[in-house]
């Protein structure tokens, strides 16, 4: 068994002058005060890497900085999946025997510490280097090119994709860490400059500095356990010329052997944390998830289905879309939110119920899916 | 003759033409060239050069773009394009084509490559 223990998160946005190490030491802070823990009781470590700060041992690089010798220590790349990915192995390690209280972090300056031309084409290089980078494509573009082929054959429109970003925008307003806080209508996401069609500037998540951390340990700390029931990944390929048919991807694949490690059904859900790079990745996950039928999740996002006080409460610090989006830390904010929502400590964002939790992250263009079912145990 | 690996002359190389490759055992179609194939492994999969038809499967009008270079071409159409031969690329398009239609491959410069372009094939 592993518990998740503590949780900490920067607010995303603009952190001028403060770097990938400063970002994650912050959070990680957060995230061992948050636990009940010392510093030297952390005995794993797991991080992500840093776009701003490229290495080939962040991990030890960072543990070095903070002042850790863990017993269990390496970096995890799976890109915007790689947060789950963490927290996955974080649980295995703890269940292993490997490690006590395992520390998870990400975090970086990607807003401030590069253009933005240079963090577009750094995301663009999940791309095939010969087949398919001299076609000038954007990450936009990858998902784009998605979201066409998904609105083709599930009658889904563009309206339908904006709701996602309001409703990301509705929950980011009650959370003083996002970045963004201003309301957004349907009429003003389609209005928004386009970008790659059919996605325009408010389908897409911002890039933003921040950092985020958990612990994951083999037995509670405080009142309140939050324990991983379950867990699985799936990954299908990685550039999106070679991505299966919409009907095979890997959301369902991961969903499907996680219910069964987990033992969980879908029906026992009670709050949900899911990727939400571009509007059309939530719109995609949550019918892949089973959290909506094929073409029906906006309709679920209109009839406040996905809403805070609705029956499955959905990213209610906002997203990726509205939270913000650091690189590794971005998905890692919504399992902080889950920790929050499933201790009772959301203040505002309170939901009534949300003992058990569906958290789902995916990375590249939908080719690497990781699902994880947590509940809450006295 | 059969071509091999050292044989591939496409739009990659500069060369007006798409190639893809067939596995003599096991018959596989992969667009992304290997010396191998990675659906069962042989070695020495044969090269082919595609006819240019195929059927568009997604398409993706980019209007902002991440370099100089291709800032210049803005706005142009990212498209994927199901071969009639198997496989599925991608390439770039006419701005007002649909998924489903049938179409052409030429070739047009794209910010200092040759890049394959499909345009509606003639009834």
């Amino acid at each position: 068994m592993s518990f998740i223990t503590g949780v900490g998160l920067t607010p995303y946005g603009k952190h001028e002058g403060s770097s990938t190490l400063d970002l994650m030491s912050t959070a990680s802070q957060l995230a061992i005060d948050d636990a009940g823990l010392k510093r030297a009781e952390v005995d794993g470590l797991l991080c992500g890497y840093s776009t701003t700060m490229p290495h080939i041992m962040l991990a030890t690089v960072f543990a070095e900085h903070f002042g850790l010798r863990p017993a269990y220590c390496h970096a995890v790349q799976v890109g915007g999946a790689t947060g789950m990915a963490m927290a996955m192995l974080a649980h295995q390690v703890v269940e292993a025997g490997l490690a006590r209280h395992v520390l998870v972090v990400g975090g970086e300056n990607r807003l401030t510490g590069q253009s933005r031309d240079a963090s577009i084409q750094a995301l663009a290089q999940v791309g095939h280097p010969a087949y398919e980078l001299p076609l000038g494509p954007t990450i936009p573009a990858y998902y784009g090119l998605v979201a066409s082929r998904y609105m083709h054959e599930y009658g889904v429109t563009q309206e339908d994709l904006a709701a996602f970003a309001v409703l990301m925008r509705a929950h980011a307003r009650t959370h003083p860490g996002a970045q963004f806080h201003d309301a957004i209508t349907v009429a003003d996401v389609m209005a928004s400059k386009p970008v790659a069609s059919p996605l325009k500037l408010l389908d897409c998540c911002p890039v933003s500095d921040g950092g985020a951390a958990f612990i994951v340990s083999r037995e509670p700390t405080g009142d309140i356990g939050v324990r991983v029931r379950g867990c699985a990944q799936a990954h299908t390929h990685q550039h999106v010329t070679a991505a299966p048919a919409l009907s095979q991807l890997g959301a369902e694949i991961a969903i499907a052997r996680a219910k069964q490690s987990a033992g969980v059904a879908i029906g026992d859900v009670r709050y949900a944390a899911v990727y939400d790079s571009f509007t059309i990745t939530l719109a995609m996950l949550l019918e892949d998830l089973g959290l909506a039928g094929r073409g029906e999740a906006a309709a679920r996002v209109r009839d406040g289905y996905f809403g805070r006080d609705g029956d499955m409460p959905l990213n209610t610090h906002g997203g990726l879309l509205s939270y913000g989006h650091c690189g590794v830390g971005g998905a890692m904010a919504h399992l902080v939110e889950t920790h929050l929502q499933m201790t009772a400590r959301a203040g505002n964002r309170q939901v009534r119920d949300a003992s058990v939790a569906l958290l789902h992250g995916d990375g590249g263009v939908l080719s690497s899916h990781v699902s994880m079912f947590l509940e809450r145990v006295r | 003759m059969s071509m091999s690996m050292a044989d591939k002359r496409d739009w990659t190389d500069g060369v007006e033409a798409i190639q893809y490759q067939e596995c003599p055992r096991c018959g596989a179609i992969q667009y992304f060239q290997r010396k191998f194939c990675c659906a069962c492994g042989a070695p020495d999969p044969t090269l082919k050069t595609a006819s240019g038809e195929g059927v568009v499967y997604a398409t993706s009008l980019v209007m902002r773009a991440a370099t100089p270079e291709t800032r210049a071409h803005v706005p142009y159409n990212v498209v994927l394009v199901d071969a009639v031969e198997g496989f599925r690329m991608m390439a770039h398009g006419d701005n007002d084509l649909a998924i489903g239609d049938k179409v052409t491959a030429t070739f047009r410069p794209f910010a200092g490559r040759l890049v394959p372009y499909f345009e509606k094939s003639k009834p």
